[in-house]
């Protein structure tokens, strides 16, 4: 029968009602938001006031997108460098010469050592750099860093493993979060987002950013820090690195390194009270300023070189030893040079080079643009939708474009709770939604029609069609349902969008057409009493 | 007052006629849609290609798009596609994928910014890697088949294995017809389309499931029917509300295509268009398809003839 209990009614509208305040917040401006909140009396419990509005995706309210991949070969080379060293370490603590020192191989590193008893000696020593990777979960024990292997001709190989490449990618992304997360928090950017994509990469999202240039020159550079001092005329281990505005030119540098990026604690931009020129303040950690107050006393007169990610930015020479642990660099650098350069060393070096596999940037005017554009093709839909469904159904019509109008209010509370974003793409599915809402309607009533020419009464003809209607409104939303999800778990940002509108308007269909529509037309009809149907 | 109706009550139109002009001119089209396909092929955007696509809006409100793309050919970043598009002076330029990895790509971006950067605004960047791209077409590729076979799965728990199989065909025909529109009206192809066109299934088999849970409902009743006459009978009872539907579909679309703004206008029109083939292969394509796969096979063995008789 059309008669519903008092607390069907009651329960269906309390859902309505709360899904609809839900949505409320996202109507208002900004101000009209903060206004409305702080109008509240304090004593009412702040979960019970809807705050929360809905998210703009970037392409509405303007910003960058910046997918970053961690470098694999960028990081591989370091590894075999540092294993390098350790071999070099081992060969040098057991007094154990390589025949042909030791070669670089793809992935790894290879020794020769004829002599049998040099290599008992050895081999234990190398087997210890096979260990296991130290693991993230305790107890677990994890598949080794680097392969060993010896062919009896005295070859051996020390191969990095991909089991322990894939651990590096996997702590060199979330160090890079790490690393990320202080650099552009230096810059006093609002609200950036990072996170980790996949097994390699990470994703940044910075609302508001109109030329992400900086951010790019911020999570370009590696910023790796090194003092070394530049070589003199006939030394040897020395690098030959490019200088700073020096057009190409490279210098020899030695390469011990006496201080690193590691080892200071802070370091601020300032400008040179004598020269006023844009310089960067630095202090070193104990260990760091012992070190180079002692190089510093030994190389008096030698000219210093600043290393930054293998470039020399900065060769001052030493004109007194620098014992206090504070020194600066100096050169000719721009006021946004320094502070990108400040911000570096503060936050310390990437574990790797990241590289900019993807951008998307929007510019705010667009932004605004796009949002004006997608009200105006909303309200032209539902005002299309709604004229037509009363011009075809009468009252029928109207209590479907009311049951719309809660549709579309319920998307909104819907996504504010869940905070979901609102993109582009999205604005599209509501429009489309509105088209597609009014189908469950139309379905009953083009089945209530039938049944009541064939001869049923009204309120029978009401009663069956809702009933025989449900079952193809089932099937219809699930096939709309499945696509929907299917594009949810494929896309990313914009269309992701879409898919969750579609998805929750496929939901909340169910509840204003179906039931609340049910209702409507329940309370009409013991209202009216018709004789005959209204359409 | 009167109230408005799309399509008389108590129809007896015969839509199963349509199937010899239906079927030769769907095959036909999906024919030349493979052709023009595999020929010409999608115009992808920078979404599958790769690339740099950039919107740029003049201060001045005026634009001279042959000097831009005169300053942007002198760039050395490879051919440059320079289009004026919208209304208050906005020109979009793409840039091909550059030859020397990532690094080399957003050395675009930072190229044009320098030169064009103090007349005009840069309303939107973006650039795909090759690695991106490469991703974008494999999940797009790999999200349509999963579609399909999600939505084969649903229709083969739901409906009986005939219905089943005519409404699948019907679904691909749509894709195939929708993949033709892009090819034929060069419409950039990119993560939005592949949006479209998984909308376009959900509305595909939503068309279609209506008409069939019909034509289930009536295949009880009239046991004895011929399936001509069945599947006429289906279509004429749903089709008040098949109007209605596509209608009010098609003028939210509508107020997209015109209102929404350049940058979802794609979209719309595809579903516009989407709404149109829907409708048009849930009557002339998937339902005329149940008189050559047979209506009642799996039928006859779920209920019994005599029995079912008795039962009534």
């Amino acid at each position: 029968m059309l008669r519903f209990s008092k607390s069907k009614i009651i329960a269906t509208l309390a859902i309505i009602i709360i899904g609809l305040l839900l949505g409320i917040p996202s109507m208002m401006s900004p101000e009209h938001r903060k206004a409305y909140l702080s109008a509240v009396p304090s004593w009412v419990p702040s979960w019970l006031v809807p705050s929360r509005a809905i998210v703009l995706g970037l392409d509405l309210q303007g910003g960058s997108h910046v997918l970053l991949q961690v470098d694999e070969s960028d990081l591989v080379r370091g590894q075999i460098t540092l294993l390098r060293d350790d071999v070099r370490r081992i060969l040098r603590d057991t007094r154990v010469a390589s025949q042909n020192g030791i070669q670089t191989i793809p992935r790894g590193v290879q020794i020769r050592v004829p002599n049998a008893a040099d290599r008992e000696r050895l081999m234990p020593r190398l087997r210890e750099l096979a260990q296991p990777i130290s693991n993230a979960v305790l107890g677990q024990t994890g598949n080794a860093s680097v392969a060993l292997s010896d062919t009896p001709d005295g070859a051996i190989t020390l191969t990095l493993t991909d089991a322990g490449i894939n651990e590096r990618v996997r702590r060199a992304v979330d160090q890079s979060i790490e690393v990320i997360r202080r650099r552009i928090d230096a810059t006093g950017t609002t609200e950036p987002s990072i996170q980790r994509q996949g097994a390699d990469r990470v994703l940044v999202q910075v609302p508001g950013l109109q030329d992400p240039q900086q951010l790019k020159a911020l999570l370009g550079e590696t910023g790796n820090l090194e003092f070394r001092l530049l070589a003199q005329p006939g030394a040897t281990d020395v690098d030959m690195l490019p200088m700073r505005d020096a057009g190409g030119q490279r210098v020899p540098v030695e390469r011990r390194v006496i201080a690193e990026g590691g080892d200071l604690t802070d370091a601020q931009a300032a400008f040179d009270s004598q020269t006023n020129q844009p310089i960067v303040n630095f202090r070193f950690n104990i260990r760091g300023a012992q070190r180079f107050g002692q190089a510093t006393t030994e190389n008096l007169g030698r000219q210093l070189a600043i290393v930054l990610d293998n470039e020399v930015i900065s060769a001052p020479t030493i004109q007194s030893p620098i014992t206090g642990g504070s020194g600066q660099i100096s050169g000719s650098f721009t006021v946004e040079q320094v502070n990108n350069l400040a911000v570096l060393l503060r936050s310390g070096a990437l574990p790797a080079k990241l590289t900019i596999v993807e951008e998307r940037t929007v510019g705010p005017g667009l932004g605004r643009d796009s949002i004006e554009a997608g009200k105006l093709a909303t309200y032209v839909a539902a005002i299309l939708v709604v004229i037509f469904m009363f011009a075809t159904y009468g009252v029928f019509g109207l209590i479907a474009n009311i049951a719309l109008l809660v549709h579309v209010g319920l998307i909104f509370g819907l996504m504010s709770v869940l905070e979901a974003t609102l993109t582009l793409p999205g604005i599209a599915g509501i429009v489309l939604t509105i088209g597609t809402a009014v189908d469950s309607n139309v379905l009953i009533y083009e089945r209530i029609r039938e049944e009541v020419h064939s001869g049923r009464s009204i309120v029978s003809g009401i009663q069956a069609g809702f009933d025989r209607a449900f079952a193809t409104i089932v099937d219809s939303n699930s096939t709309m349902a499945i696509a929907a999800v299917i594009l949810f778990f494929l896309g990313s940002g914009p269309v992701r969008g879409f898919a969750v509108v579609f998805i929750l308007g496929i939901l909340t269909t169910v509840i204003t057409a179906v039931t609340l529509t049910r209702m409507m037309i329940a309370l009409w009809y013991q209202w009216m009493r018709p004789k005959v149907l209204p359409f | 007052m009167r109230l408005v109706r799309l399509w008389p009550e108590n129809s007896h139109f015969d839509f199963m006629r349509f199937r010899r002009f239906s079927f030769p001119l769907s095959a036909l089209i999906s024919v030349a849609t493979a052709i023009v396909l595999y020929t010409v092929g999608l115009n992808f955007g920078i979404d599958f290609k790769g690339g740099t696509l950039m919107e740029i809006q003049a201060k001045s409100g005026q634009v001279n798009v042959a000097q831009i793309r005169h300053t942007a050919e002198g760039f050395g970043f490879g051919d440059v596609e320079v289009q004026e598009f919208g209304t208050a002076g906005e020109v979009s330029l793409r840039f091909p994928i550059q030859s020397g990895g990532e690094a080399a790509q957003a050395g675009v971006v930072q190229k044009a910014r320098d030169t064009f950067g103090n007349e005009y605004e840069f309303r939107r960047v973006e650039t795909v890697g090759p690695r991106v791209s490469g991703e974008l077409v494999q999940s797009g590729t790999i999200g349509i088949v999963f579609s399909v076979i999600a939505v084969l799965f649903y229709l083969w728990f739901r409906f009986e294995r005939e219905l089943a199989v005519a409404a699948i065909i019907g679904t691909l025909h749509d894709i195939v017809l929708t993949i033709g529109f892009f090819v034929i009206t060069r419409h950039e192809f990119n993560m939005t389309s592949i949006a479209a066109i998984l909308t376009i299934v959900g509305y595909s088999l939503n068309e279609t499931v209506v008409v069939f849970d019909r034509t289930r409902e009536l295949m009880r009743r009239y046991k004895t029917m011929p399936p001509e006459e069945l599947l006429n009978l289906s279509i004429n009872h749903t089709m008040s509300r098949t109007i209605m539907t596509a209608t009010t579909t098609a003028l939210a679309l509508l107020a997209l295509v015109l209102f929404g703004g350049q940058a979802i206008q794609g979209f719309a029109q595809v579903m516009l268009y989407g709404v149109v083939i829907c409708t048009y292969s849930a009557i002339c394509i998937s339902s005329p398809m149940l008189i050559y796969i047979g209506l009642r096979g799996s039928e006859t063995v779920k209920v019994p003839e005599g029995k079912a008789a008795a039962a009534e």
